[in-house]
This record gives structure tokens, C-alpha cells and sequence, in this order.
């Protein structure tokens, strides 16, 4: 399954943990919530970089006291009709300023690119590599954005106020 | 009307771009119909018994003539000459051809049309009043808050894949058209007690399997917080709404299983937390897309122009006004209705001609401008009185002068098992034969306001359940029957019907409906007294003993 | 949803056919004995077993491609000709019944 971050196909440096293996002293790891809940302390003390696969029926609120250890958040999408993690990933990012990785993990296709890189989502695990292939343009798809989410794009409403400013000021 | 803008117009090609890929893939097989479903239905594309099934967004009712024609293109093109007008503000066109769907998209964003989020679970067209922007004592124009809830729902990042649709609808009046007590969320612009304006807001309300009166989660939300406080209804909905059972994912089984108040106080704390953030509308803003609202240019007219007083002395003429024609803002101007329940023909179907010809007559009486109600009606709304005569005389001809608006023949339906996957009996024919029984005007008029709701299913697109006669098709042994319900209201005392007795076969529908009408023909204590109120005044039984007696 | 190859308990009680949408139209479709899709329902392979209604189904929902939401239907044989086994079926095959009401 290919990983897109950064808008590239990349190696992914952590390596997934299976919650009865054994935890390699060093190295980047992603567990699971239930594991990393046990003993966060612990867990935060190996040499290596910690990622939490979050589900999306628990609330973010009690991954919120770690954010700043973290290095990668991965939240999961059980089917691509089950939208929960959309807003678990914006609370992340614009309630609690989390601004490690952000991985959307599960159905991640093509035609979700553009939801999940609004509402937050910086890395992809891609079920399809056709899919991951296309990121790049298919995040080309859309030049106007009607909601302000988090991620820096300037609304529509936005631009038309800049537009009626600037008009005036040329008046 | 609302113009589009440079921005709004490069969105909606984007996505005919976007659907034409997905279209693409789709057919080459690069995507299987399972992961191609739920694409499609983002964009307003079922698959019905015959053909796929193609839904596309009036928002708020209003369409320019030029916007109806290329429906009316869309319809002869594409399809096979004629489009069906839904309870939403919506037009279906049955026959399309998948592959033909992107350049049929692409030539409705020409006119600024799109079918985005027309289907799926996401949020749905925003509805309104049809007679917004005309009706007289409106607070103000709802439309201005429906096209800033259209843009801020359309291709939402964080509610395009909610547990269940969610529909929301705008009301400005005291007296509600739109329905906005059995929409999922439903607002009523008012007036606080400072003169600032704001909305109620109502929550959970719904038909279908379970159906709920939606209930009032907030008095008054400021204009300025109406997004973030949608926002945040939505946030806890998409969180907390069940998604293991598609018959309890609405959020009216979560507002009623968490009860209204809790309910209100998880939106409270979401939306406290939200903050004055980038959702607060500043004046400036809601100015700017009051802007872009033209109005046309009303002239000084009489309120009673001498062709009026001419045209009084024909019957025919008199009675379609009284029924047809409502009390304009504007003085010398009204607001008419055109029947799409023609006797014997299927409710809210028009044809690609009569489209056409609406359009002409939009552009000669009506500021170009045409209306669609929830009713499966349209409307012109703004004729000045003079040109009424003749503008009756041509809808005549057209077949769109029939004088039962509001009238037991104005009857809404669903498409039934003629068209739709999900039904299990006819509700098409059943309403022309109705309108057949019916089709003395005296008789009709004689009864007075009742409204007539078909659903083919449970599912509930002929709104049965707020029908002041509901009608709902069931399967029994292979065989259509027939669920009926008296005293439903979908207006500001919305209420559901009631179940008058055992379901009854198809061959009979028409002959109960007509001794409930007869028995509260004996049963209303005056002329004046409507159906509905009848039956508020006796409840069930009396309707029951006299049409079930002699079943 | 439930792919119908998961419905391992299918049972016909009566002659069968398997039907769908076509794909690119959405063209009411039956499934022939020479492994395509016609619109006639006089083509449509007729099956009599609940073994050979399930081996046509899977074949059926196997082309995606060709065509959408394949399901086993019932039908009537009248001789040599086939008639639709219900309504929904009658419709969808002759289609609306809205112009054969009395009028």
C-alpha cells in the first residue's frame, strides 16, 4: 500500500507494530491506541519516534495531552462512506494544534484527496496505486473553496471581499 | 435572482471535470459500482428500475427562464422529453444515459445548474419558500441565508460523508411553505426582542421509516452565528450519529435517543468551543451575497387595474384567480401558481415544451424569473395584475391553468414502483385516478384546502405522513395495498397523520379516499371548517366507522 | 450492502432469470446462455434450479463492467413465450403502467 506525503509517493519511516509484538528499542514505530494508552509515558521514552493509529469511534480529547510527543496521528477510515475521522482531523489540527503527521489509513481512494487535504490530512495511506499515482493532479482538481477549514486555503468569500476592497480602493 | 460569480462558476466546472473522470473510470472499468456508487450519488445519479435516474438542484426554487430552458433542453437531448419536479426543489429526468452525463452536466453549469449533493449522505439542496423575496410580510429574504448555506454545504470537507442525508430548509414567513418541521435541520427567520435578526432553530425532524416533528434546539441564533451554529450541530451529528444501522442514522434518532435537551447541550459545547472563529459572518459579508440578489424593477401599478375588472365577468378566469393567484409585496403585482396536477396526469411531470413555453412566459410577465415549490408546483412570481387575463388565457392552452392549487386534486406523489428501485407500490396512478374522481372543479372547490400526500415506500418522498389524506403503498403477497393516514400537516402545526384502519388494495384506494371525503363533507360543522381541522375536532373514529362500516 | 453472491441461500421457486442495468445507459438488461446481456427478455437464459440460478448470478455480477446490480427474477412461461413473474418485473420490462390505466 503506497504512501503519499507531501504530495509525493514516499518510503514510510514508520514501521507498524502489532500490539503482541515486541516494541524495537529505536526507529520510528505507529501502535495502536489501546497500546499506546497503557502506558503512554513508557512508550514516549523509547529513542524512536511514536505514531498512534487513532479509531474514530473514541473522542480525540485523550490523545490530546500527548500531541506534542507525537510524531504521526493516523486516523482511520473503516470504509470510505464513514466520514468521523473528517472531523477528528480538523478538531487536531484547529482546536488543538497538532501539527505532526497527519495519516488518513483504511479505504483512502482518489476521490477523497481533497476532503481529507482540506480537513487536515498530510500523509496517505493509498489503497490503490493508480490512486497514488494521481495524487498530485488530482489535488489540481479544485481552484475554489467555499469553507474555511484549517489548512490555509483562502475561501471564496474570502477572495470576493479582497476583490470589492480592492476595487474600491481603486475607485 | 442569484448571479453566480467567476468563483462559483469555475466550482461547478470543476466538478463536471471531476465527474467526467469518475465517469471514466467508471466505465473502463477502473472502478467497480460499488466504489462508483456512492460517486455517482454524490452528484445526484440513482440507478431506478429502467435507467439511471438523474436528480437535479433548484436551490431555493428559483430558476431564471434561461436556466428552464436548458432544462427543458436537458430533458429533450437527453431524455425522453420531459422532467419530474420533486418535494424538494429538485427536477429528476428518468432516462439518462451514464455515459451522456457529463455533457449534460457541463451544459447545465453554462447556466450556472449543477446535481451536486442532490443524493448521497451529505447535506441536500438547501430549500425555501418558494414565494421568497415576494411574499408580503416576510422578515426578510431567506434566500440571501439559503445561497450563504448552499456555498458554505457544498463539497463541505468535513460533511460529504455523513452517517445519513441532511436536509435543511428556510422559512421568512409566519405561515410555513417550506416545510421546515420535517427537515433535518429546519430555520425560521425572525425578529428577537432588540429587532436583530436571527433564526429559530429546529432539529431533528424527518419522515420515512421513523418519523419525528423536528423540535426547537435554539429560539434564536444571530445571522451572524448561523454557520458556525450549523456547523456545530453537524460536528456532534457526524461524530455521535449511529452509523451501524442505515434506518437509525438520521439525526433524528440521535436527537431522540440523546433527547433534545442533551442533544442541545453536546451543539452548545461543540459550538462554544468553536469560538468567534472564521465562521462569524461579518455584516460586510452577508452584504456582499446580498449583493449579488437582483430584483426587478417593479412599476407603479394599480391594485386594481381595468383588466381586471374586465376579465372578473368571465367564471372561468375568476375561478383560476381565486385559486391560482396569491397577494403580491408589490402593489398591481401577484404571485401565480401553475398546476402541474392536470386531471389524469402524473403530479409534478413537465414536459420539455411546456418548460419552453413557461420560460417565454417568465421573460413576457415575470422579470424572467420562475419559482418551484415543495408542492410539485411552479410559480411566477412576479405578474403585475393587468397582464393576469392574458397570462390565464396562454397557461390554458398549456395545459397549466388547471384551478386546484391547494385543492384535493393538488396532490403530491412520489415516483412509485413505475420509476423507483425502492418502492413497493404505484403512487402515479393512483393519483391520476384520484384527480379523475375529483375532476369536477365545483365539487373540488366545495371541499376546500386538503392535501393529498402518495408514497410509494416507507421511504416517504410523497411526504404521506404530513398529507392531511396520506397515502402509502405496502407489498402484501406480491399484491400492492394501501396504508391510509388522516389529519397530517406539513405547514408551521405540522403534525403525522393518523392511521385510519387495515390497509386497503389497490383497486380500492380511489373509493376510500372518496368516503373520507364524504364523511367530512357530513361531518364539518360549516363550510369554512377544513379537512384538517375536522379531523383535529373528532379525531379518527368518526372517518373510520364511516369508511370502514360497509368494508 | 450485501453482494448477492453472499446470499448463499438462494432459492427459485419457479423459472428464473437474472437481470440488471446496463452500465453505460442503465438499459434494462437479461442475462443470456451465450454469457452477454440483451434487452429482450425472450434471450434471457432460463434457469430452474436454485444451483443454476446462483452459477448464473456469479457469472452475471462478475461483469461488472457490462453491467450493474444483477438479481435472480422470476418468470412466467406461456408456452414459448416468457412473461415478466410480478409487477415490478412487468414494469420493467414493458415499462410505465401509467398509459394503460383506463382512461
Amino acid at each position: 500500500m503506497p504512501l503519499v506525503k507531501n504530495g509525493r509517493i514516499a518510503t514510510d519511516l514508520f514501521v507498524h507494530v502489532a500490539d503482541g509484538a515486541e516494541l524495537p528499542g529505536d526507529g520510528a514505530v505507529l501502535i495502536s491506541s489501546a497500546r499506546f494508552l497503557e502506558d503512554p509515558e513508557a512508550i514516549l521514552k523509547r529513542a524512536g519516534k511514536t505514531g498512534v493509529i487513532w479509531p474514530n469511534s473514541r473522542a480525540v480529547d485523550d490523545l490530546v495531552p500527548y500531541l506534542d510527543r507525537l510524531a504521526a496521528v493516523a486516523l482511520v477510515f473503516p470504509t470510505f462512506r464513514d466520514g468521523r475521522a473528517y472531523s477528528q482531523a480538523r478538531l487536531l489540527r484547529e482546536r488543538h494544534g497538532y501539527d505532526g503527521e497527519l495519516r488518513a489509513t483504511g479505504q483512502v481512494l482518489r476521490d477523497q484527496f481533497v476532503f481529507m487535504s482540506r480537513a487536515g490530512f498530510d500523509a496517505f495511506e493509498v489503497k490503490k496505486d493508480a490512486d497514488a499515482d494521481a495524487f498530485a493532479e488530482t489535488m489540481k482538481r479544485y481552484s475554489v473553496f467555499y469553507q474555511p477549514t484549517g489548512d490555509g486555503r483562502v475561501t471564496a468569500l474570502n477572495r470576493r471581499m479582497q476583490l470589492r476592497h480592492s476595487e474600491s480602493a481603486g475607485q | 435572482m442569484y448571479a453566480y460569480d467567476e468563483l462559483d462558476r469555475t466550482l461547478i466546472n470543476e466538478r463536471v471535470s471531476e465527474f467526467r473522470d469518475q465517469v471514466k473510470r467508471r466505465l473502463s472499468g477502473e472502478l467497480t459500482e460499488d466504489e462508483f456508487k456512492m460517486l455517482r450519488l454524490q452528484n445526484g445519479v440513482y440507478l431506478q428500475l429502467h435507467a439511471y435516474m438523474f436528480r437535479v438542484a433548484i436551490p431555493y426554487g428559483t430558476l431564471s427562464s434561461k436556466q428552464l430552458r436548458r432544462l427543458a433542453h436537458i430533458a429533450r437531448r437527453y431524455d425522453r422529453g420531459y422532467g419530474h419536479f420533486t418535494t424538494r426543489q429538485n427536477i429528476q429526468f428518468n432516462w439518462i444515459k451514464l455515459a451522456e452525463l457529463p455533457d449534460a452536466l457541463a451544459e447545465l453549469a453554462e447556466v450556472g445548474i449543477h446535481a451536486m449533493q442532490t443524493s448521497g449522505n451529505n447535506m441536500r439542496n438547501v430549500t425555501s419558500d418558494q414565494w421568497a423575496g415576494v411574499a408580503p410580510g416576510e422578515v426578510e429574504d431567506p434566500r440571501i441565508w439559503s445561497e450563504i448555506l448552499r456555498q458554505h454545504t457544498t463539497l463541505h470537507p468535513e460533511f460529504s460523508f455523513l452517517p445519513r442525508k441532511f436536509k435543511i430548509a428556510i422559512t421568512a414567513s409566519e405561515h410555513d411553505r417550506a416545510a421546515i418541521k420535517i427537515h433535518d435541520i429546519g430555520l425560521r427567520l425572525h425578529k428577537n426582542a432588540d429587532g436583530e435578526t436571527g433564526f429559530e432553530v429546529l432539529v431533528g425532524g424527518g419522515l420515512g421509516r421513523t418519523p419525528f416533528i423536528a423540535k426547537t434546539i435554539k429560539p434564536f441564533v444571530a445571522g451572524r452565528d448561523i454557520l458556525s451554529y450549523v456547523e456545530a450541530i453537524l460536528r456532534v451529528y457526524n461524530q455521535y450519529g449511529r452509523r451501524d444501522n442505515i434506518y437509525k442514522a438520521r439525526i433524528k434518532i440521535l436527537v431522540h435517543e440523546l433527547g433534545i435537551e442533551k442533544f442541545a447541550r453536546e451543539v452548545d459545547e461543540e459550538w462554544r468551543q468553536m469560538g468567534h472563529g472564521a465562521l462569524t459572518l461579518d455584516h460586510s459579508v452577508i452584504e456582499e451575497v446580498r449583493s449579488r440578489f437582483s430584483y426587478p424593477a417593479y412599476e407603479k401599478l394599480p391594485h386594481m387595474p381595468d383588466e381586471l375588472k374586465q376579465a372578473a365577468h368571465d367564471p372561468l378566469f375568476e375561478r383560476w384567480r381565486k385559486n391560482s393567484v396569491a397577494p403580491h409585496k408589490v402593489q398591481g403585482y401577484s404571485i401565480v401558481t401553475l398546476s402541474l396536477k392536470p386531471v389524469g396526469g402524473p403530479p409534478g411531470d413537465a414536459t420539455a415544451d411546456q418548460m419552453d413555453a413557461i420560460a417565454d412566459l417568465a421573460d413576457k410577465y415575470s422579470f424572467g424569473e420562475i419559482r418551484v415549490g415543495h408542492e410539485q408546483n411552479l410559480a411566477l412570481p412576479h405578474v403585475a395584475k393587468r397582464d393576469l387575463p392574458q397570462l390565464w388565457k396562454a397557461l390554458d392552452r398549456l395545459g397549466l391553468a388547471t384551478p386546484n392549487v391547494n385543492l384535493v386534486t393538488d396532490i403530491i406523489a412520489c415516483p412509485g414502483l413505475d420509476y423507483c428501485s425502492l418502492a413497493n407500490a404505484r403512487s402515479i396512478p393512483i393519483a391520476q385516478e384520484l384527480t379523475r374522481r375529483f375532476a369536477n372543479h365545483d365539487t373540488a372547490d366545495m371541499i376546500g384546502r386538503l392535501h393529498i400526500n402518495i408514497s410509494g415506500c416507507i421511504n416517504a418522498c410523497g411526504h404521506h405522513h404530513v398529507g392531511h389524506i396520506g397515502i402509502l403503498g405496502v407489498e402484501k403477497n406480491g399484491e400492492e395495498f394501501y396504508q391510509i393516514t388522516i389529519g397530517g400537516r406539513a405547514d408551521e402545526n405540522a403534525q403525522m397523520g393518523a392511521l385510519i384502519g387495515p390497509a386497503v388494495p389497490y383497486a380500492e384506494v380511489a373509493d376510500v379516499i372518496e368516503d373520507i371525503v364524504e364523511a367530512y363533507l357530513a361531518l364539518r360543522d360549516r363550510p369554512e371548517e377544513l379537512f384538517v381541522d375536522t379531523v383535529k375536532r373528532l379525531g379518527v373514529e368518526p372517518f373510520k366507522e364511516r369508511v370502514y362500516a360497509t368494508r | 450492502m450485501t453482494s448477492p453472491l453472499e446470499q448463499k441461500k438462494i432459492r427459485i421457486t419457479g423459472p428464473s432469470v437474472v437481470t440488471a442495468n446496463r452500465t453505460w445507459d442503465g438499459a434494462v438488461v437479461y442475462r443470456t446462455a451465450q454469457h452477454g446481456w440483451s434487452t429482450a427478455l425472450s434471450d434471457a437464459a432460463i434457469v430452474s434450479t436454485s444451483d443454476d440460478a446462483r452459477a448464473l448470478l456469479a457469472e452475471s455480477a462478475a461483469d461488472d463492467v457490462g453491467a450493474v446490480g444483477a438479481y435472480i427474477a422470476p418468470v412466467e412461461l406461456k408456452g414459448r413465450v416468457v412473461e415478466p413473474g410480478n409487477l415490478r418485473e412487468h414494469i420493467r420490462s414493458k415499462g410505465l403502467t401509467i398509459d394503460l390505466l383506463p382512461a
